[in-house]
């Protein structure tokens, strides 16, 4: 987690649902590219055209309520967008977004002061958000130390491989 | 502090004391993915470099989705999953003799009292109606559980919901959930668990109790859990396809808050446009007119859905301009219905029946919304494009209300097109 991103924010409100940011319609496939295609469309259907790479998403409660699709986090990270601050996530997005490694952030005096086209620093290592187009410094609380671990490790994928090789030399 | 159940489950599945917000390492019972999920945690078990599921009787893959496939691209997705199962020779059911996942497995006895389940997909909270710890996760989380038979969760508090008085015959399960989610918010319980209990319970069916924990993850929970009583146990026992231990919550358990619900005052309420928490009493919307009603989903395909819809419906047509679609969540219930005339019901006024699936509930197949249409559904979730275009609306009821609004042709509270009488008779 010692990368820094640096985009421009594209705010949202609470509430967004899984099927907005990914509508069912194209869940017939699970590849991040083809599901990026599609991101935020029935919210707002030039969203992936707008943005530039590294741009974030920022927005307010519970963002990514709804389905338990990890479509909609890959859809996200498939779009381009480096990251996701927002006031409060719903449970299993915040698990399938730490699962598929997109960087999330819950901070809500960033998620509320944070308005579209402000340009963003984040520095997960410093625990920082930063608006550069407001001169605000936002602290992040950090991740549990479980998922510190987790997320230092490299995820879940190899974190499993891990365990699994540790049962294999104890079997 | 006593143990809430949340935290009774969760303690017996690890090592650990289940301290509200420790994160502990649980074992699990049962996990299983469908056809949009399943493809992806197949290859998430693969990349693991996992190559047997920790027990075949305990993992299952299960199509209801986009089945029977309805292009081809669904149909490559279920046939990896498919193949999958195969290859591991574990649990799996072919269209025709499955259903939607959290009506079949509590029918077939996967899910018990004091298990932990886990499944790919949000409504897996379904099963708490059984007193199990039963939780949506992605498909990455469910091939680590595959491969582990076990995963890592943090002990939610809990929102204790007491339900007390007499229930009227027009108050559902549906009510019962809208009512609290209208309450708390869409959000009232998030990172938490929802307890259900109260004298009132104790004669509430089970496919009413079903219906309540489907949408716990509607106000945000982790999942929602009734505390096993005579019920639960009769259900479970006839059923089970292994043994289980139910466990309970202590007395004197700490909650984070208690929410009291007398049901002699409740009515019948609906879920407006756009949010399952915008839910108001079914009188009090307007009668919006409507071009469709869709009677089914996890939330309220079971047979006593569907009978109380059939009742309502019973010698009365579809109103003109509406499409009227009924889907029974499983074979149980389709079987079962048409041994009771109910489908017969259904189609003499008008309505469609089709085949167990998802179907419309998640905008998939089988009665998708226009811009500028309006659906009364059963179903539990009423976002922006959930069923179709990004200009239609759904708005949420019970099957009772659906039914009358299919007769109506608008948004139509049961008690509008039926004598009280029918009510009372409803209970037995
Ligand atoms: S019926 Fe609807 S809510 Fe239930 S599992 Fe299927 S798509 Fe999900």
């Amino acid at each position: 987690m010692s990368k820094v991103f640096k985009g421009k924010a594209w705010k949202f409100g609470d509430h967004i649902d899984t099927d907005v940011i990914i509508p069912a319609r194209y869940l017939v496939s699970s590849d991040e590219k083809t599901l990026g295609a599609h991101c935020m469309v029935d919210i707002d259907k030039d969203f992936v055209k707008k943005i530039s790479p590294a741009d974030m998403i920022v927005a307010g409660e519970n963002f990514g309520c709804g389905s338990s699709r990890e479509h909609a986090p890959l859809a996200i990270k498939g779009a381009g967008c480096s990251c996701v601050i927002a006031a409060s996530f719903a449970r299993i997005f915040y698990r399938n977004a730490i699962n598929v490694g997109l960087p999330i952030f819950e901070c809500p005096e960033a998620a509320e002061a944070i308005e579209t086209g402000d340009e963003i620093t984040v520095d997960p290592a410093a625990g920082t958000i930063e608006n550069k187009t407001k001169g605000q410094v936002f602290k992040v609380a950090p991740f549990a130390p479980f998922l510190q671990d987790l997320i230092g490790g490299g995820g879940l994928v190899p974190y499993v491989r891990r365990q699994l090789a540790e049962r294999g030399k104890s079997a | 502090m006593g143990r809430t159940l949340v935290r009774e489950i969760i303690a017996a599945h690890s090592n650990q004391a289940a301290a509200e917000g420790e994160i502990c390492r649980v074992k699990v019972d049962f996990a299983f993915a469908n056809d949009i999920t399943g493809a992806p945690a197949a290859e998430s078990f693969r990349e693991m470099g996992a190559k047997k599921v920790f027990d075949r009787e305990r993992c299952a893959f299960l199509p209801d989705h986009f089945t029977p496939n309805k292009d081809i691209a669904s149909a490559e997705q279920t046939k990896a999953g498919r193949e999958f199962a195969l290859e591991q020779g574990m649990l799996y059911w072919e269209v025709g003799r499955v259903g939607i996942e959290h009506a079949f497995l509590p029918e077939k006895g996967y899910i018990l009292p004091g298990d932990i389940v886990t499944g790919a997909d949000s409504h897996t909270c379904t099963g708490g109606a059984l007193g199990a710890l039963s939780t949506g996760v992605g498909s990455t989380d469910l091939a680590a559980v595959w491969a582990l038979g076990e995963t890592w969760m943090k002990v939610p508090p809990t929102i204790r919901v007491n339900f007390t008085g007499e229930r009227p015959g027009w108050v559902t399960g549906k009510d019962m959930i809208l009512s609290l989610i209208g309450r708390i918010g869409v959000q009232g319980a998030r990172y938490m668990a929802l307890e259900f209990g109260g004298e009132a319970v104790e004669s509430l069916p089970m496919d009413d109790r079903f219906t309540i924990a489907n949408m716990a993850v509607e106000a945000g929970a982790k999942t929602g859990l009734f505390v096993p009583d005579e019920k639960v146990l009769a259900y479970a026992g006839e059923r089970a396809a292994r043994e289980f231990t139910p466990l309970y919550p202590e007395k004197g358990a700490s909650y984070f808050k208690t929410e009291t619900f007398d049901l002699e005052k409740m009515t019948p309420v609906a879920a407006m446009p756009h949010s399952p928490d915008n839910v108001k009493p079914v009188r009090e919307c307007g009668a919006p007119v409507i071009d469709q009603v869709f009677i089914g989903a996890c939330t309220n395909g079971r047979l006593r859905d569907i009978e109380t819809a059939a009742k309502v419906m019973e010698g009365k047509k579809v109103a003109a301009g509406v499409r009227c679609i009924v889907i029974p969540a499983s074979y149980e219930v389709y079987n079962a219905a048409m041994d009771k005339g109910y489908l017969k019901i259904f189609t003499e006024a008008g309505a469609v029946v089709c085949t167990p699936t998802c179907g419309p509930c998640l905008g998939g197949h089988m009665g998708i919304l226009a811009a500028g249409e309006r659906c009364v559904s059963t179903s539990n979730r009423n976002f922006v494009g959930r069923m179709g275009s990004p200009g239609s609306e759904l708005i949420l009821a019970s099957p009772m209300t659906a039914a009358a609004s299919a007769v109506t042709g608008r948004l139509t509270d049961p008690r509008d097109v039926m004598p009280e009488d029918f009510f009372t008779k409803l209970e037995d």
